[in-house]
C-alpha cells in the first residue's frame, strides 16, 4: 500500500466527515444500540466506495494506505462509529491481499475468539486464522446474536461452514495481520472519539455556571482538561505513527508502532473518559446526555483486539530480550534504516 | 483539536550516519561518567566535554557559518540532542547557549553581539545561564523587581535572581530586568528588558544553593550596583517580555523534556529480566516514549519551518515531564533492592530525588496546563 498524497486524503476525510455529520448523531447511535441497522448511512458509505477503499483498484477498491485508513477511522470515531465500516474495510483489504476479490456489501471480519460487530447484517464473512489463512464465507444464517455489554452494539457469533474461497496472507502482512489491523482500527476510533468528547466537555465547561461563573474558569477544571487534551494528542500521534509504519514496512513489521498505538490510545481512553465525566458531573452520568454514547464505546474499543497490557507485554518482552544496550538504537532506527515501501 | 496539531515528521536522511558518529564519540567520552553524572544529564556541567562537542560541530548547528555555526537543519540538531540525552551526557555547559541564548542573540542581537558571542558559544567556550526567577517572582514572572536603571553609557543593576542553574560556573547570564517602573499592575509585562551580563562583573555575588540531593546546581545571584554598558542590551528596551516568551517555544520543545530519566531505563533493563511484572511496565513506558518522541519531533519540525509552536511545546513539555517523572518510580517498583547492582541503585537514587525538578524547571506543570487550557478555549 502506498502513502496517498495529502490533498487526496484531505478530500476523502472531508467527504467522510460530511457523510457522518449529515447521517449520524446521537439518535443513530441510540438506534444502533437497539439493534437498528444504520441502512442509510451504510448505503451512503458504499456510494463513496469506502468499504472497498483499502483494496487495490484492480479489485474494485481505491488502493488507500493504512495511514489514510487511520485518518478515516479517526473521523468515524469522532462520530461514535455508528456502523461497522472500519472492520469491513480491513476484511476487504485482507481478502484482496490473499488474492480473493472482496465482494460488495458489508464483510464481517471474524477473528478467533472475538464476537463480530453486526455479524447478523453481514453479506459475507472473512475469517482469518492464526496461520494467516483467509477464508471468504457467505453470510451465516445461524448467527448467535449477542450484544457488547459496554458498547451495546450488536456483537454476534457465527458457525462457519464451507468457505467460498481460501487464500493466504503474504509475508508482508504476516499471519497476525487481522489482529494488528483490528488493534489499529480500534486505537484510531478511540483517538477520534476522545477528540469529540474533549470538544463536548470544553463547550460544557464554558457554558455551565456555578458560583457565578463558568466552571471552565476554575483552575481545577482547566488543569484536568489540559491533561485530557494531552492524552487526545498522544493518541492521535500514536495512531498516525502506526499507520505510517504499516505503509512503509507492512503490518508484519509494524508491530511496535501498532502495539504502542493500542497501548497509548487505550490508556488515553481510560484517563480521558474519567476526566470528561468528572467535568460533566451528574448530567454526564445520565442516559439522556449523549456523553456516554462516546465514552462507552471508548471503553469497549480499548478491550477489542487486545487490551493495553497484552500489547505492552509484547513490546516489553521484545525489549527485555534485546537488552538495555539495544533499547535506544532500536527506538530510533525504526524509520531510519527501513524506509522502502 | 482547537488548533493544536502534531503532524508526523521524519528524521533527516543524514540521521543514521550522524547517530553512528555520535554513538562512537559518546561511548568513548562517557566511559567514566558516574551514575550521578548521567542522572543530572543536562543540569550537569563539564567544560572539557562541551569544548569537545563544539570542536565536532555539534553546538550552534543551525546557525550561519559566519557566526561559527554549521548551517545544518533543526532536525539534524534534534538528532544530536536526543543522542546526548539518551546516555545522560553532562551537556549543561553548552546546553543553554545552544538552545536559548545563542538563538536569541542571532535573532535579536546586534551585529557586534553576534560576532562577539556566537562563535564562542559554538566552540563550547562560553557557558550561559538564564536569570529569570526571583525570590518573590516564580510562576508570576512578570512581577520581577530586579531593575536596571539608565546611567551614562550603560545601566546599573540592583536586585536578586534565584534558582539560576549553574550560574556559579557560567560566563554570561541573559537576565530579564525591569527597566521602567510598574505604574499599573495590569501593565507589569511592559518595561522589561533583556541584558547580557558577564557573571564576573564587580558587584555580582553568586551563592550556590544546595539542592535536595546535596549538590551544587542552582544559585542565588545578587546584583549590587552592577554596571553593564549600553551594548549589552539585547533586542529592544521594554520588549523583554515578548522576547523572553518567544524563546519559550525553544526552551520547552526539546527532547530534554521527556528524556531526562531514560538513561535509567537503559541502565536497569537487563536487571529486570527475572521480574514477572517487567514486560508490561517496560512496554507501556516504551509505547509512551515512542509517542512523545514523535510529538517532540513534530514541534522541532514546526520550529524548522519558522513557526512558533509555543502551545504545542507547552503540551509536549507537560506530557513529557509526567513521563520522565513517573519512570524512576515505576522502575523502583520493579527493581529488587538487594540484587540490583550498585550502579543502577545509585542512578535510581539520584533520579528519585532530581525528578521533582522536571515539572518545575522551564515552567511548572500548573502554568503549562493553564496555557493549554486557554488554547482549548477555556477562560
Amino acid at each position: 500500500m502506498s502513502e496517498t498524497n495529502d490533498d487526496l486524503r484531505g478530500i476523502l476525510l472531508e467527504q467522510v466527515e460530511r457523510l457522518l455529520t449529515d447521517n449520524s448523531g446521537p439518535d443513530v447511535l441510540r438506534a444502533a444500540e437497539r439493534g437498528e441497522w444504520p441502512a442509510r448511512l451504510w448505503e451512503e458509505a458504499e456510494a463513496l466506495g469506502l468499504p472497498l477503499a483499502l483494496a487495490p483498484e484492480s479489485m474494485g477498491g481505491a488502493g488507500l494506505g493504512w495511514a489514510d485508513a487511520v485518518a478515516v477511522w479517526q473521523v468515524l470515531g469522532r462520530h461514535g462509529a455508528p456502523l461497522p465500516l472500519a472492520g469491513s474495510m480491513v476484511a476487504a483489504a485482507l481478502l484482496a491481499s490473499a488474492g480473493i476479490a472482496p465482494p460488495f456489501g458489508f464483510i464481517a471480519l471474524a477473528l478467533p475468539g472475538e464476537a463480530v460487530p453486526w455479524g447478523r447484517r453481514a453479506g459475507h464473512v472473512a475469517a482469518v486464522d492464526a496461520t494467516g489463512q483467509v477464508a471468504l464465507h457467505a453470510a451465516d444464517p445461524k448467527w448467535q446474536h449477542g450484544r457488547s455489554l459496554i458498547g451495546r452494539e450488536p456483537a454476534d457469533r457465527a458457525t462457519l461452514g464451507t468457505p467460498l474461497a481460501i487464500g493466504r496472507l503474504p509475508d508482508r502482512l504476516g499471519p497476525e495481520a487481522a489482529l494488528r489491523a483490528g488493534a489499529l482500527l480500534h486505537a484510531a476510533q478511540i483517538a477520534g472519539a476522545l477528540e469529540a468528547v474533549l470538544a463536548m466537555t470544553v463547550e460544557y465547561a464554558n457554558t455551565r455556571k456555578q458560583f457565578g461563573r463558568p466552571i471552565g474558569a476554575f483552575q481545577a477544571v482547566q488543569q484536568q482538561l489540559a491533561l485530557c487534551a494531552a492524552e487526545a494528542a498522544a493518541a492521535g500521534v500514536a495512531v498516525a505513527q502506526a499507520g505510517r509504519a504499516a505503509d512503509r514496512r507492512g503490518l508484519a513489521r509494524a508491530e511496535f508502532e501498532i502495539a504502542s498505538a493500542k497501548v497509548v490510545a487505550g490508556e488515553a481512553a481510560g484517563a480521558g473518559a474519567a476526566i470528561v465525566h468528572q467535568v460533566h458531573a451528574a448530567i454526564g452520568f445520565t442516559d439522556e446526555h449523549p456523553l456516554h454514547l462516546y465514552t462507552r464505546r471508548m471503553w469497549s474499543w480499548r478491550d477489542a483486539c487486545g487490551a493495553e497490557r497484552i500489547w505492552a507485554r509484547r513490546i516489553g518482552q521484545t525489549a527485555l530480550a534485546r537488552g538495555g544496550a539495544a533499547l535506544w538504537p532500536d527506538l530510533t532506527a525504526r524509520d531510519e534504516t527501513e524506509t522502502t515501501a | 483539536m482547537a488548533g493544536l496539531r502534531f503532524d508526523l515528521r521524519d528524521t533527516p536522511a543524514t540521521a543514521p550516519a550522524l547517530r553512528a558518529e555520535l554513538r562512537a564519540f559518546l561511548a568513548e567520552a562517557g566511559k567514566d561518567w558516574s551514575p550521578k553524572v548521567r542522572a543530572y544529564s543536562w543540569m550537569g556541567f563539564d567544560r572539557e566535554f562541551s569544548r569537545e562537542v563544539g570542536r565536532r560541530g555539534w553546538i550552534g548547528m543551525t546557525w550561519p557559518k559566519a557566526y561559527g555555526g554549521h548551517e545544518r537543519s533543526a532536525l539534524e540538531r534534534y538528532v544530536v540532542l536526543e543522542e546526548m540525552l539518551a546516555v545522560g551526557a553532562p551537556v549543561g555547559a553548552h546546553w543553554i547557549g545552544d538552545r536559548q541564548s545563542g538563538p536569541l542573540i542571532l535573532r535579536l542581537g546586534t551585529e557586534e553581539q553576534r560576532r562577539e558571542f556566537l562563535p564562542r558559544i559554538a566552540s563550547g567556550e562560553l557557558a550561559f545561564c538564564i536569570g529569570l526567577s526571583e525570590p518573590d517572582s516564580g510562576s508570576d514572572l512578570a512581577s520581577l523587581r530586579t531593575r536596571a536603571e539608565k546611567v551614562p553609557g550603560g545601566w546599573r543593576i540592583n536586585g536578586r535572581k534565584v534558582w539560576t542553574t549553574n550560574a556559579h560556573l557560567c560566563d554570561f547570564m541573559i537576565a530579564l530586568l525591569r527597566t521602567s517602573p510598574v505604574s499599573d499592575p495590569k501593565q507589569k509585562h511592559q518595561g522589561l528588558s533583556q541584558f547580557l551580563v558577564d557573571c564576573r562583573l564587580s558587584g555580582i555575588t553568586i551563592r550556590p544553593i544546595l539542592d535536595l540531593a546535596g549538590e551544587e546546581g542552582f544559585n542565588e545571584v545578587t546584583f549590587d550596583n552592577v554596571f553593564v554598558p549600553d551594548n549589552m542590551l539585547v533586542g529592544r528596551e521594554g520588549a523583554g517580555w515578548e522576547q523572553a516568551t518567544a524563546e519559550l517555544a525553544f526552551e520547552r520543545s526539546g527532547p530534554e523534556r521527556y528524556l531526562s530519566s531514560l538513561p535509567l531505563l537503559i541502565a536497569a533493563l537487563d536487571d529486570l529480566r527475572a521480574e514477572p511484572a517487567a514486560p508490561e511496565v517496560v512496554g507501556r513506558l516504551l509505547a509512551r516514549a515512542a509517542t512523545l518522541r514523535q510529538m517532540s519531533l513534530s514541534v522541532a519540525g514546526m520550529l524548522q519551518e519558522g513557526k512558533a509552536p509555543a502551545r504545542e511545546a507547552a503540551l509536549v513539555k507537560d506530557a513529557g515531564n509526567d513521563y520522565e517523572q513517573a519512570l524512576p518510580e515505576k522502575l523502583r517498583d520493579l527493581l529488587d533492592p538487594i540484587r540490583t547492582p550498585p550502579q543502577v541503585q545509585e542512578m535510581l537514587g539520584y533520579m528519585t530525588m532530581v525528578a521533582r525538578s522536571y515539572s518545575l524547571r522551564g515552567g511548572t506543570r500548573e502554568i503549562l496546563r493553564g496555557i493549554i487550557a486557554r488554547q482549548l478555549g477555556l477562560r
